[in-house]
């Protein structure tokens, strides 16, 4: 349905290059399986550890433990690295190594088909690792609330953002030399982003930058969400991420147009 | 044969931000056709190419595949052709099998009438015992053979190929020449870019020479060595460091003369008849070839000699 309203981010056909991903990932199931096991290493090491030296954290009125506090932003931070090590790294190979996608593109495919492919693919990639966190987040206690389940659409709508905007970041990427400034990027995003402390920790107009790191406004949605704390602000930051994918969407499309049919 | 285009350009341009790479290029190619783009390096055939699979779009002039416009038909026009890209880019993270099979799901083809097709195209292409090996440990004929396979994974209406036997071995070469005569049987119209002018000659119906991203000049292989070269070439070499003076004592023997560095070319009707002239005026050559006439002299003559990049 919204490939057929929005004709400009691709087709149904996108869905083949999902196709293809599983048929290439059968054949590398550890490296699907080990997804599974980042989220528990972090909610392990960073929420159990801590917890202990850190106490209580005040949130939206209540205090809540450390691991509470943080299990949602390690939850948005697994999405964003997910989906940008998906997007960024494997499109990569596929762009600039292997030239598969030159093959795709005399097919039926149109550029707009397998950036959106890709997206779809890193979306369900998202969608379990998300949904095996939450379950985690469940089982250790570090669910604020029931209303946790509603932090798995917002996972899955993080790594829509992040892999839109990975797609588009790899377009311009020239060689593996200059994945180290990904990493300049991604780093100072995770441990600025008031994930692990909250962002009234900051002087105001720090937090007014930090506000718009996309990292953030994910954190904050699903922190929200997983303590059940609704606020109308939530709706801006799911807006905030929605539109940082289709932007991002529309700028990959353009650039894998100019690279790969000039 | 019949005598319908199925591929039809004119004044077809090509730009890459300054650069022209296509300049204007008419050509009309008919359906079971054997075609032709023979060029040096930077001619513009890859660019010809893309732009009739329906890949990249003309910066000017027209275009009809199949009767229909690939700048509004792009997808239809690919399912319905097959190509073989200059380089290999086939899916090194998937098996033989699978790349074809992976490779038949972008047309939308069935799984089971794929599984079918794949057996047929590994057999066709010699493949059947690397089935489930990995891409990566194929031999140079080994990779552009499947990705021929590929190419046919969709039972194209016309395949296209790009410069397909660059880099392989003679048993390698013949092999693929042999495969793609069957294809051309069964009325499969071949549209090739190659710079081998054998292999220009034995594949090709017709051809055109593209020079600087513009044609300069078309016909059947015969032809054009008919219009651009004479019968035969003797070749002379002797024994100097310099060929260049003998060339007022042997340019009334030939219809056109040739000094190259190491040897002196004369383009005649008559070889032998020649070189038995030019032995009487007790010219001494230390080696003499007479040859026929190739489209290698054609080319040579109507592109240069000098070096393209």
């Amino acid at each position: 349905m919204l490939t057929r309203t929005l004709p400009q981010f691709g087709s149904r056909r996108s869905i083949r290059i999902f196709e293809r991903n599983l048929m290439v990932y059968r054949s590398q199931w550890l490296m699907l399986i080990s997804g599974f096991f980042e989220p528990l290493f972090y909610l392990l090491s960073i929420g159990i550890g801590l917890n202990h030296l850190v106490g209580s954290v005040p949130v939206g009125g209540r205090l809540v433990s450390y691991a509470t506090f943080v299990a949602p932003g390690m939850l948005a931070t697994s999405a964003m690295n997910g989906a940008t090590i998906d997007t960024i790294f494997n499109t990569f190979f596929r762009l600039k190594i292997s030239h598969s996608y030159d093959a795709v593109l005399s097919t039926p495919l149109d550029v707009t088909d397998v950036a959106l492919g890709e997206v779809w693919w890193a979306l369900a990639r998202a969608s379990l690792y998300a949904a095996s966190f939450i379950v985690c987040m469940v089982l250790l206690g570090d669910a604020g609330s029931a209303w946790v389940v509603l932090c798995w659409p917002a996972a899955i709508l993080t790594s829509f953002a992040f892999s839109a905007i990975g797609l588009a970041v790899c377009t311009y990427i020239r060689s593996w030399q200059d994945f180290d400034l990904v990493t300049i990027v991604q780093l100072p995003l995770f441990l600025f982003s008031a994930t692990f402390f909250p962002i009234s920790l900051y002087p105001r107009w720090l937090g007014a930058v930090v506000a718009v790191s996309p990292l953030y406004q994910s954190a904050a949605l699903m922190r929200g969400l997983s303590l059940g704390v609704f606020q109308w602000v939530m709706i801006g930051r799911a807006a905030y991420l929605a539109v940082l994918a289709l932007v991002g969407l529309r700028l990959a499309s353009n650039r894998f147009r100019r690279i790969l049919t000039p | 044969m019949t005598a319908e285009p199925i591929l039809q350009a004119s004044d077809l341009v090509k730009r890459f931000g300054e650069s022209t790479a296509v300049d204007g290029v008419s050509f009309s190619i008919n359906s079971g056709e054997s075609f032709g783009f023979l060029g040096p390096n930077g001619a513009g055939k890859t660019s010809t190419m893309r732009m009739i699979s329906a890949v990249s779009q003309p910066t000017a002039g027209s275009l009809s595949v199949f009767g229909l416009d690939p700048r509004t038909h792009g997808p239809a026009i690919r399912g319905r052709i097959g190509v073989v890209p200059q380089e290999d880019t086939l899916e090194l993270e998937l098996s033989v099998r699978l790349n074809l099979e992976m490779f038949g799901r972008y047309f939308d083809i069935p799984r089971a009438v794929l599984r079918e097709r794949t057996a047929d195209l590994l057999a066709f292409t010699q493949l059947s015992e690397r089935a489930n090996d990995r891409v990566e440990d194929l031999s140079g004929g080994m990779k552009r053979r499947l990705t021929i396979a590929r190419a046919l994974i969709n039972q194209p209406e016309i395949l296209i190929l790009d410069e397909p036997t660059t880099g392989l071995d003679p048993q390698a070469r013949h092999l693929l020449w042999d495969r793609l005569y069957r294809l051309k049987r069964e009325g499969v119209t071949l549209i090739i870019t190659t710079h081998y002018m054998d292999e220009a000659e034995q594949l090709c119906d017709r051809l055109v020479v593209m020079d600087h991203g513009s044609i300069v000049a078309s016909g059947t292989p015969r032809e054009l060595i008919t219009h651009h070269s004479t019968r035969e070439v003797v070749e002379l070499r002797f024994n100097t460091d310099s060929h260049d003076g003998y060339h007022d004592r042997l340019a009334p023997f030939a219809q056109r003369l040739e000094i190259l560095p190491d040897r002196v070319l004369l383009y005649v009707d008559e070889g032998d008849e020649t070189l038995r002239l030019i032995h009487q005026e007790d010219i001494a050559p230390m080696s003499a070839l007479v040859r026929r006439s190739s489209l290698e002299d054609v080319f040579l003559r109507l592109t240069g000699r000098t070096l393209v990049d």
